[in-house]
This record gives structure tokens, sequence and C-alpha cells, in this order.
């Protein structure tokens, strides 16, 4: 099995292959010298500890970039022209430091897009923004309504980011971003989410649930079924022109019709991570070592990571389609997206595990072995705003002889079942709770 | 003819030009569009409108036949109509005034 991003080996540099010509999306293949658009996440420090995080932020890491070195790296940005990043994190507005970078940014030509879940979008913060040009801000809501909202992101969340949406618009802050990660629970609220955005004078942003960071172990139950893959690309055909979708969905082409944008996996190619200490990866969504490209303090600079690094280099080589290349629809989707396969365990060059003519199920069917996550920022224990997924996290069901088992009756014998050869029917690894009832875990009982 | 060929225009004040392998990504301050130029060429003539007294001379100097220079005419009347470029008639006249 094919786990890192191998290529067909070559000799020569990709950038030598380069064409003349032809399509826009061709020569992307092949990079840029800068990224069109980066994605900067400025801490894995987080209020909340939403369940599908791409980053498995909760705990902030001690080596994050100072005040300083993310000013160093915005002078870099403007040198190389960088013209916008997206900031996100962690919460990024949860770092003292943060208006000051936001500040620093827009005034070295280097915009601003910031993900924010709300917390610290106060009215008088919302003032501030709505004086500034060059900042556009991105509120994320996973649910239209509290209820399928909070049950991935958390209690409370649902009415902070609403708080801050409302604080933006009574501010005269114009076209915030509601964004919001396409899952099975929320598919049939689009039209809601539309409204929504409507009442807030805002944009709406649908994005693709990853199986990336935490979303690696929510997502078999998370993403959306194949006849919801049909509701929202038909959703996307018909409203798409008023609807940012990050280009994340080019795997739905091959229903059809082409959506909106590049329909292109930009990573290393046109889209890069600058991840909280500096580590520069592939793409948002590809927090692990096999895409780590380097470290923008360790190797001489982001500039030089992204131009001539061994990995990125190797992504803007010609890449081939492996099991999809005898599939009619592989030029409109390309076989998909490179994490979505990676964190699944399917091999980079074969179809994408959602892929809509049905090739990604048979691929997940088959043997695979889905990869240890390379970090972990995730608090240790969980907090009152930890989302209580009680179908995800609950306990294997109990033999059905006998009473369920807490995760710490202290009884000897507790679990034990003579009939049955396992030792306990206790999962270490669970934390959804205690038959005592107090379902947070922390020294409940 | 397009009437474009024969008028001087500049790059606007509030855009960037990012060389790229393949030609230049054109970047607006002001309406944040992102437009890329993919030949080399274009961006040749896009950064001679300023100092040429027409967009034929810009043209020109850039080496592009006449044969190509509507198509040019049209591919320019595109980046004006995202105020990459812009006529420079009225910049002119104020400086005139001053």
């Amino acid at each position: 099995m094919t786990l890192a991003p191998e290529r067909p080996s070559r000799t020569e540099p990709a950038l030598a292959a380069r064409p003349q010509g032809g399509s826009l999306v061709q020569q992307f293949e092949y990079g840029l010298d800068a990224p069109i658009c980066l994605t900067w996440e400025l801490t894995y420090a987080c209020n909340l500890e939403c369940a599908h995080c791409l980053s498995s932020s909760g705990r902030r890491d001690p080596r994050e970039l100072n005040t300083e070195q993310c000013k160093a790296v915005i002078d870099e940005l403007q040198r190389m022209q960088v013209f916008y990043v997206n900031i996100g994190g962690g919460e990024p507005t949860i770092r003292p430091d943060f208006w000051e970078i936001l500040e620093y940014a827009v005034d070295h030509e280097v915009g601003v897009k910031f993900s924010t879940n709300g917390v610290r979008i106060t009215p008088e913060r919302a003032r501030f923004l709505a004086s500034t040009d060059y900042v556009d801000v991105q509120i994320s809501l996973d649910g239209a309504t509290a209820e399928v909202n909070d049950y991935v992101r958390g209690p409370g969340s649902y009415d902070t980011a609403l708080r801050a949406l409302q604080n933006l618009q009574d501010a005269g802050f114009a076209d915030a971003k509601i964004s919001v990660v396409c899952t099975r629970e929320n598919i049939g609220q689009l039209d809601e989410f539309k409204a929504l955005a409507d009442r807030f004078g805002a944009t709406l942003r649908l994005t693709r649930l990853r199986p990336s960071g935490r979303g690696a172990d929510v997502w078999d139950e998370l993403h959306p079924l194949p006849e919801q893959q049909r509701e929202l690309y038909d959703w996307l055909m018909a409203n798409g022109e008023d609807v940012l979708t990050g280009d994340s969905f080019f795997h739905l082409a091959a229903f059809g019709e082409s959506l909106p944008g590049l329909n292109l996996c930009g990573a290393g190619r046109v889209v890069c991570l600058i991840d909280p200490i500096g580590d520069v990866y592939a793409c948002p969504f590809a927090i692990h070592d096999n895409f780590l490209a380097g470290n923008l303090l360790a190797d001489g600079g982001f500039q030089k990571v992204w131009q001539t690094s061994k990995l990125f280099t190797e992504l803007r080589s010609p890449q081939t389609g492996g099991a999809c290349s005898s599939c009619a629809f592989f030029d409109s989707c390309r076989g998909g997206c490179m994490a979505a396969k990676f964190f699944t365990g399917l091999p980079l060059d074969g179809p994408d595990p959602e892929c809509v003519q049905g090739y990604g199920e048979s691929a997940l069917a088959a043997a695979r072995t889905i990869p240890a996550p390379s970090q972990d920022h995730s608090k240790a224990n969980p907090t009152r705003n930890q989302p209580v997924m009680l179908q995800l996290l609950s306990r294997p069901p109990a033999a059905p002889s006998g009473p369920p088992v807490s995760t710490c009756a202290e009884h000897p014998l507790a679990g034990f079942d003579p009939d049955e050869s396992s030792p306990s029917a206790v999962d270490p690894t669970s934390h959804a709770g205690c038959a005592c009832g107090k379902a947070d875990g922390t020294g409940c009982c | 003819m397009d009437s474009l060929l024969g008028e001087p225009w500049a790059l606007s004040p509030s855009v960037a030009l990012r060389p790229e392998p393949f030609g230049a990504l054109a970047y607006h301050f002001g309406n944040r569009k992102l437009t890329f130029l993919k030949r080399k060429e274009l961006v040749e003539v896009v950064k001679n409108l300023e100092s040429a007294p027409d967009v034929r001379t810009a043209l020109q100097a850039a080496g592009i036949p006449p044969s190509q220079h509507d198509a040019y005419a049209t591919a320019l009347r595109g980046l004006a109509a995202t105020d990459m470029i812009r006529p420079r008639a009225a910049a002119d006249e104020k400086q005139v005034g001053a």
C-alpha cells in the first residue's frame, strides 16, 4: 500500500518541464513562484474542541512563533507579493497579539481573511474591523440551528457565532463570511444557511469535511452520504454564483458539469499552510509529516521552502491518474482530494473516498490502514466546551447479561463476564462519561 | 479596429504585478480582484502602457505584430473591465492643468 506521496520517479526538476501556453490550470499544476493564497494557523490554542477539527487544536504549542517572528513572516510575504493570507488556528483571536499582527499585515500590503468561532468579536472589535478595508472575517458555523451546530462544535458555540455576526452587522461590517463544513447532519440545511447569511448581510461559504486531524475520528459518521453529495452538487449548481466553496468540491465535478473555481488540487502548487511553529505543509488539510515541506525558521525562510522543498517540487511534477486514469471522469475530478485519500488510508493515485462514481466505496471496503496522526494538540482533558457526541463516543453495547459498566467503576470484578473471553468491556479510550450522569468525565465521581 | 489602440492607457495605481513563470499575476488592492496575465508579451505590453503615447505604441514596443493588435485590444478591454488598467486621459489633463 502506498501511503507516502510517491510519484513516478523523475530525474529533472519539475519547473524545467513547464509547457508554454496551455490553460491556466495546466500552468498551476507546475506551481507558482509564490502561493496565490496561503493559510496561516497562528495558534493551536482554542476555546472550543470541535469534534472534526482539521488541526486537532486545543492546546497552545510552546514553540509557537512569537510576535516578532510573525511580523518577519509578514515582511517576507510582502516581498513575495502574497497579497492575502487566510489566518486561522486554533482560535487565532485568543492570541494576545492577534490584533497587532492583523494590523501589521494590513499595513504591509498583506490582506487578511481570518477564521474565528466568534468568541472575541465584541461590539468594539466589530467596529474596529468595520473601519478597516483589507480584512475579511469568516465565522465558522456547522449547523443552521444550535442543535446541529453544537453537536459537533460544542455547547454554546452557535450562540457565540450568531452574536459575533450580529456585532459585525451592527457595526456596519459589510459582507462577513459564514463558513460551513458540510456534514451528513447539515446538508439538509443549505437553504437555512443561505437565509442566515442573507439575514446578516453575509456570504455563505461551504467547504468539504476532511478526514484530517480529529476529523479522522468522526469522518465515517459525519461525511455526506452518496445521495447527499448529489443534493449538495445540485444545490451548488443552482446557487453556486453567490456561494464560496474554497474550491473544495472538485471531486463532485464527476457528476457532470464542473463547479465554478479552479477544480484543481492546489496543494504545494498554488496553496500551502504555515502552522503555528512555522512548519510549512502542502495544504491546510494535510497537517502530517508526510506533507511537511520544511520549517521557515530552520530551513531559510518561507520563500526557500515554497520554491525549493523536495516535497513541493514533487507535487508540481506531472502526476499519473493511477487506478483512476481509465475513468471517463478523470479529467474533471483529477482523482479528488489528496488529503482525503491519505487520511482514509487510500492510495494517493486512486479514487477519492467520496468518489461520486462509486469507486471510493469499493476502495474503502478493501484492506487499508489509516495513518496514525503525527501530532495532536487536543486538550488532554475534556472541558465544558467539548461537544458531547453521544452517538460517536458511547461505550460499545454492553453484554446482554449484566448492567452497564462505567469507566470509573472500582469494583475489582467490574465488567467481568465469566462467559466472555475478553477481559473487560471498559474501553480505556472512551471518555464519554460515566454512569453517575455528570457526563463530562472530569472528576465526576 | 478598436479605438483603444489610439488612446493613452496605464496600469491602475492600485494594481501590483507579480511575475510568474508563465506571465504575471495582477492584483488590485482596491477591488481585490486577482487576474492572471497568461503571456509574457501581455505583461510587457501592460508595463509599457504608462510611458507610451498610446496603446499601439506600447504594443509595438513589446514586439507585437500589427496582425495581433486587435486580439491584444480585446485582452486589454478584459483587464479594463476589472480596473486593472484604465485610460490615462484624466490623469494627463490634471498634469496639464497643474
